[in-house]
């Protein structure tokens, strides 16, 4: 037991940070706020989690990419895949549960807003990726390429994400500047809920991440087994 | 030494081109085609934002395939023979050079014809163009890029559009943003704002593809 907690005190830790972010998403109260946002504002707690999580885990596939490119130890290039497949799963999920709110609170689940399609953009760009990795047979060939297009694209899509939004004029998102609820304005107690929201999520992804890793090892190993 | 490995490497390509004339001819006719299809299908169109977007869609699908074939013209054996001679950065760097003089020179007559077919809708024509001379330097060098990731790959051709289309719609977005401005009232002091930003972004493709190309390169 005390080994078992030694070893895995840090998935405890993601398990209880996200049931806590959840109860406590929608207990807590939340500051009133112009518009028609309102209580849909909770959705912070789910929704904009997503991406920071998704986010993390494209910055370590980049990290894992530019290692196997300098080290060329295969490992790297599996945690790169397999980061990228869990961030892909916290993309989709961003999108849907942004997609429910947009539908609540712009009467529409997709409107042409930079962020989206920024959003969007991003998914399509490693979906590509995925896509990529399938079309080469040669092990070592496959993960320098991937590696190659990885760090490309995340470089295009910071550039994307991060300048395009602030030379187009306004936003309709929340935190694009001219609406209300952005990150710096959020109240005490909603920091509270929303900072162990992303840890737990990051945590619970980079779990995801090393059962994934393991599986392929041991699949790998089933293949060819020396 | 760098400077004249590119010169080389740049004329090699020229003079293959005007030996085989196929590739030039046919990405024209490719572009003169597509628009003459658009114009009968849209008989007379008529907005400046249809228009825009319809002159941006061709261009985007026209250098798609002007650039797709960088790598895979020349076989594989010969491509070993520029690796013994040359430096992955030099052949990089001039394919990007090549593909700038040739999108130069199609995105032109892409104006001039589309100008003919669907009608005269720019007002600025200084905006424009310079729009349009870094659209195809941005067009020409991530694409090469991406053709020469897409050339190591078992279907080039597919690969080709999946991969290039996230990575230049950044570059896509800020060029219609602009050429919209150049069909109304836009100067080019206004914008100036989106001009640097796409010369922001093509020096990023420049140094990324410096850097990342001689991974590509040795098989």
């Amino acid at each position: 037991m005390y080994n078992f907690l030694k070893n895995n005190w840090w998935k405890l830790l993601g398990v209880l940070f996200i049931l806590y972010s959840i109860i406590a998403g929608f207990l807590i109260d939340i500051p009133e706020v112009q518009g028609n946002i309102g209580q849909s504002m909770r959705n912070l707690f789910f929704h904009v989690v997503m991406w920071f999580a998704m986010m993390v885990m494209f910055g370590t596939s980049l990290v894992r990419s530019l290692r196997y490119l300098s080290t060329f130890d295969i490992k790297q290039d599996v945690y790169a895949i397999q980061t990228v497949n869990v961030g892909l799963f916290f993309g989709v999920l961003g999108i849907i549960t942004g997609m429910e709110w947009a539908n609540f609170t712009w009467g529409t689940p997709w409107t042409n807003d930079p962020q989206l399609n920024g959003a969007a953009i991003t998914i399509l760009a490693y979906f590509a990726y995925l896509v990529l990795r399938r079309s080469i047979d040669e092990e070592n060939k496959r993960a320098r390429i991937a590696a190659v297009y990885n760090i490309f694209a995340f470089v295009m899509l910071i550039v994307f994400v991060g300048i395009l939004p602030k030379l187009s004029s306004g936003s309709l998102h929340p935190g694009a500047g001219g609406s209300p609820s952005t990150v710096n304005s959020l109240d005490f107690a909603m920091r509270l809920v929303f900072y162990p929201a992303i840890a737990g999520w990051i945590i619970v992804g980079y779990w995801l991440t090393g059962i994934r890793v393991k599986m392929d090892f041991i699949r790998q190993h089933l293949d060819n087994p020396e | 030494m760098l400077l004249s490995e590119i010169k080389f490497l740049v004329l090699k390509d020229i003079k293959l081109e005007f030996k085989q004339r196929y590739a030039i001819n046919g990405i024209l006719l490719y572009v003169v085609s597509t628009i003459f299809v658009s114009y009968l299908s849209f008989a007379k169109i008529i907005d400046p934002a249809t228009w825009n977007s319809l002159f941006w869609i061709i261009m985007l699908f026209a250098a798609v395939n002007a650039v797709s074939k960088s790598f895979v013209q020349e076989s594989t054996s010969r491509q070993l023979y520029y690796y013994t001679l040359t430096s992955p950065q030099a052949i990089i760097l001039s394919k990007m050079i090549y593909n700038f003089v040739l999108m130069g020179v199609l995105s032109l007559l892409c104006l001039l014809v589309f100008t003919a077919l669907m009608g005269e809708f720019v007002v600025n024509y200084p905006l424009f163009i310079s729009a349009l001379l870094l659209g195809s330097f941005g067009f020409a060098s991530s694409l090469t890029m991406i053709s020469a990731i897409a050339s190591r790959t078992n279907n080039n051709f597919a690969l080709m559009a999946i991969l290039s289309f996230p990575v230049v719609m950044p570059l896509l977005l800020i060029l219609m943003k602009v050429s919209a401005a150049a069909l109304s009232v836009g100067t080019v002091a206004g914008n100036m704002k989106f001009l640097a930003a796409l010369f922001m972004l093509n020096a990023i493709v420049v140094a990324m593809s410096y850097i990342l190309f001689p991974y590509l390169w040795r098989d």
